[in-house]
């Protein structure tokens, strides 16, 4: 017998114009678990998805329990016992909690009709261990915590001995990842080795056994948790110093800058409520909580582009009247939607007309786009932020991520914004991408613009922003600024444990 | 950065290469192929009376896929167009009946149409129902209406004024006026589709809608500006039919829904919205024309004209999806 669950050696995964991992390794030892931390697209999620088997890789080898296996599918891997919650939830919303947590062994079973009133008790008796959760209840009526859960029932229901959790808690609060921790505890006693992927240091050192690194497709070492610090790991995961990796921050006080936006009391009837903040000349205000706080949607009522109910905006001190996302434009407040691919860029269609899209006005004669103007504006920008194209009129589809991020950017710079909020604006890209957005933010705001940051990645808030505002369930849990701007500390707020000012 | 077109020894290859792969090219070249094989087969094909038959069966017709192109390209598909050109026909017809002035008439009826037009966008733009549902209830609600007016039999307008009629049935030189309204029409609608400001959002909207919100156009009014667009032009269809024939028929236009969509499906317009023009809209009307004029003179059972009109959509359907997923793969 083996002392390793799980042993990957020398997995190679090629992607058309990519290598998406390069010889990687990892070994799961039995009953233990371990943390996989890595940068967006170090290549965490193609690793997992060989071993779930949705992706073949192109070399390597995988051993399960020191024994060589073939995982062609992910049935393949249900077989030996490989169990996968994913990121975001896979679940039927429209069919009962039971039929979820069952679905792999009615869609394999032989029997023509259901058993509902066995189903519905074996489900109590698998959720029991979990949380309190009605098996007939439709996953929809769920909170998101308790869809977790179901899924975790789900890959449990599979009598998996190697589960897969990816970012878990991403949108849990405070008390349902303890819930969750406690559940894993559980796990762990009864002998299932557990991989962890996620980016909040503080979990991995308090959960985990063990820490794996990818950086850019390749295995940078395992770390005993005991024998190391989050300082360190991060510099693996990320190669370099963290200290120069951010551009450097506003030089003084930016809360003496003049005003340039006050948002004062915004409420919807749920979302958020009595959210006030300023932002100043040239600075970048961080925008910080967990997934559902209520970031994004404050944001997109301050744009005219989701409902509120009371609340005012001011620019520079005067009282602006936003219905639509256009009066916003217009008064030289954009913004850059977190979902790129949805709200983000007209895939179809050409650089130039993804650019020139906010303010047609500006490219037009008489009601009629002007293609010299247009061409024009869009040169001028795609050079700007070093758009890499063959030429405009080439569909947007065909650019990489960071490129098509680089596009959008463009289009809000194109007219010449007063305040630029950004939604997530590197989520999904590469390093390099990612440093080049980064340099050209703190480039604005030395001309004087405002940027309002919103961002999941706690270093990338940390290393931007000049001061942080966080929100816990759509409440604002003050603006911290200066040194209080630390890992610890917007965890600590965003859980709703600590609150700061008045 | 932007590469030079090759010129040289291959210009004129390439040049015939460029032309096959713009997608109107391909369809010109198809019928001229059709033309020219059935001046072969027919000796009346090629004459002057026979094309004007065509000209005249498509360019009203052609209005309406004007409108329904607007809409493809929007994402949206209008299921009324044949009803409501109908309704402008009998409600314009049924109001000069009654006395009232057949100019004044006309605009009443095209009035009706519009807000028709409104009040279809308001239902998809504020209660959200779909386009396809929306417009195939007005299918039913606008025929309908149609028969209540017309008492199920057809009105007959003979008392028409000349002035009126000169609409439908005149001429300018050689030129009927009807194929002067429409070659008007398309040419002005096809330039504004291509290069104006106001157009250009409705690309917007069909290509990504989030994204045109997220991009401050105003998506709503964007939709019901189209509704309204498409059921205008439907409406000056029925109007010109009803100069043309000087009658109200109550149940004229039943299927041409089909007839328009298939025509800017065959033109390059996508179903998913994002993509068409008025000119490929316009040749794959004149397409399925020549094609109807061609089966005629052929002598081939009428019976059977449906049936190679649904097969020439599914092969254009199906040669376009092929390449959009081949343009996506690639």
């Amino acid at each position: 017998m083996s002392d390793y669950a799980l042993e990957v050696r020398g997995i190679v995964k090629d992607f058309p114009g990519t290598r998406a991992l390069d010889r990687v390794d990892l070994t799961l030892k039995k009953g233990e678990i371990l943390a996989l931390v890595g940068e967006n697209g170090a290549g965490k999620s193609t690793l997992m998805n060989v071993i779930d088997g949705v992706h073949l890789p192109d070399e390597g080898q995988i051993f399960i329990d020191g024994n060589e296996v073939n995982i062609r599918n992910p049935l393949d891997a249900q077989k030996y016992g490989i169990g996968f919650v994913h990121q975001e939830i896979a679940l039927c919303q429209h069919v009962s909690v039971a039929e979820n947590v069952f679905m792999s062994e009615l869609n394999s079973t032989d029997r023509k009709f259901i058993n509902y009133r066995d189903l519905y008790r074996r489900a109590k008796k698998a959720l029991a261990p979990l949380g309190d959760i009605d098996p007939r209840k439709k996953v929809s009526e769920l909170s998101i915590s308790n869809q977790q859960i179901v899924e975790i029932a789900k890959a449990l229901s599979l009598n998996c001995k190697i589960l897969i959790l990816d970012e878990p808690t991403a949108a849990l609060t405070e008390s349902e990842t303890d819930a969750l921790f406690n559940i894993m505890e559980e796990l762990k006693k009864k002998g299932i080795s557990m991989i962890y992927i996620s980016h909040r240091m503080a979990e991995i050192f308090s959960q985990c056994d063990r820490v794996s690194i990818l950086r850019d497709g390749e295995y940078c070492g395992s770390l005993n948790v005991d024998e190391t610090n989050s300082r360190e790991v991060v510099t693996r995961m990320v190669g370099r110093e963290i200290s120069n990796l951010y551009p450097a921050k506003f030089d003084g006080n930016c809360i003496e800058q003049d005003e340039l936006l006050r948002v004062e009391d915004f409420s919807d009837s749920k979302r958020f409520t009595d959210i006030s903040f300023t932002l100043h000349e040239g600075e970048i205000l961080g925008l910080s909580g967990l997934i559902g706080a209520g970031r994004s949607e404050i944001v997109k009522a301050v744009c005219g582009l989701f409902p509120k109910k009371k609340g005012d905006v001011y620019f520079r001190g005067e009282k602006l009247d936003i219905h639509h996302y256009e009066d916003a434009i217009n008064n030289g407040i954009v913004y850059l939607s977190e979902d790129r691919k949805v709200e983000g860029v007209f895939l179809d269609m050409s650089i130039q007309r993804n650019i020139s899209v906010l303010d047609l006005k500006a490219v037009s004669v008489n009601g009629i786009v002007n293609i010299n103007k247009e061409k024009g504006l869009a040169e001028e920008y795609s050079k700007k932020l070093n758009v890499k194209c063959s030429t405009l009129s080439q569909n947007v589809s065909s650019l990489s991520g960071g490129n098509q991020q680089k596009v959008l950017i463009s289009k809000l710079l194109s007219i010449k914004p007063k305040v630029v909020i950004m939604d997530e604006p590197t989520r999904g890209i590469d390093v390099g991408a990612k440093s080049e957005i980064h340099k050209l933010l703190r480039n604005l705001t030395h001309e004087g613009i405002g940027v309002i940051m919103i961002s999941s990645e706690l270093p990338e808030l940390i290393g931007m922003s000049d001061r942080v505002l966080v929100m816990h369930e759509g409440e604002s849990c003050g603006i911290i600024s200066g040194d209080d701007i630390n890992e610890k500390k917007i965890i600590h707020m965003a859980s709703g444990l600590e609150k700061v000012g008045a | 950065m932007i590469e030079n077109i090759k010129t040289g020894k291959n210009g004129f290859i390439d040049l015939f290469n460029k032309f096959r792969n713009f997608r109107e090219g391909t369809l010109i070249l198809i019928i001229v192929a059709v033309c020219v094989l059935m001046s072969f087969l027919s000796p009346y094909f090629m004459t002057w009376a026979n094309w004007k038959a065509i000209f005249l069966s498509f360019s009203t017709e052609g209005i309406v896929v004007v409108g329904m192109t607007v809409m493809l390209v929007l994402g949206g598909i209008d299921l009324s167009v044949g009803a409501v050109m109908c309704l402008a026909m009998c409600i314009g017809g049924k109001l000069f009946l009654l006395g009232v002035n057949p100019w004044l008439a006309s605009l009443i009826a095209l009035a009706i149409c519009a807000g028709i037009g409104y009040i279809q966008g308001l239902l998809v733009t504020k209660v959200g129902l779909v386009h396809f549902i929306t417009t195939l209830a007005f299918m039913g609600i606008a025929r309908g209406a149609c028969f209540v007016i017309t008492q199920g039999t057809p009105l007959s307008l003979f008392t028409l004024p000349q002035s009126f009629k000169f609409i439908g049935q005149g001429t300018i030189g050689p030129l009927p006026f009807v194929i002067i309204i429409f070659l008007v029409i398309v040419i002005v609608s096809d330039y504004m589709l291509r290069n104006s400001t106001v157009l250009r959002k409705v690309f917007y909207s069909g290509s990504n809608e989030k994204a045109a919100v997220f991009s401050g156009i105003r998506v709503s009014r964007v939709k019901i500006g189209v509704s309204v667009l498409c059921c205008t032009l439907s409406g000056l269809a029925g109007i010109i039919y009803m100069s043309r024939f000087g009658a109200s028929t109550p149940g004229f236009g039943v299927g041409l829904e089909m007839t328009a969509i298939s025509a800017a499906v065959i033109g390059g317009a996508s179903l998913t919205g994002g993509e068409g023009t008025v000119f490929g809209s316009i040749l794959g009307a004149a397409l399925l024309s020549i094609i109807t004029s061609s089966l005629i003179l052929l002598d081939v059972s009428v019976y059977w004209q449906d049936l190679i009109k649904g097969c020439i959509l599914l092969f254009a359907v199906s040669v376009d999806h092929i390449q959009h997923m081949r343009r996506q793969a690639g």
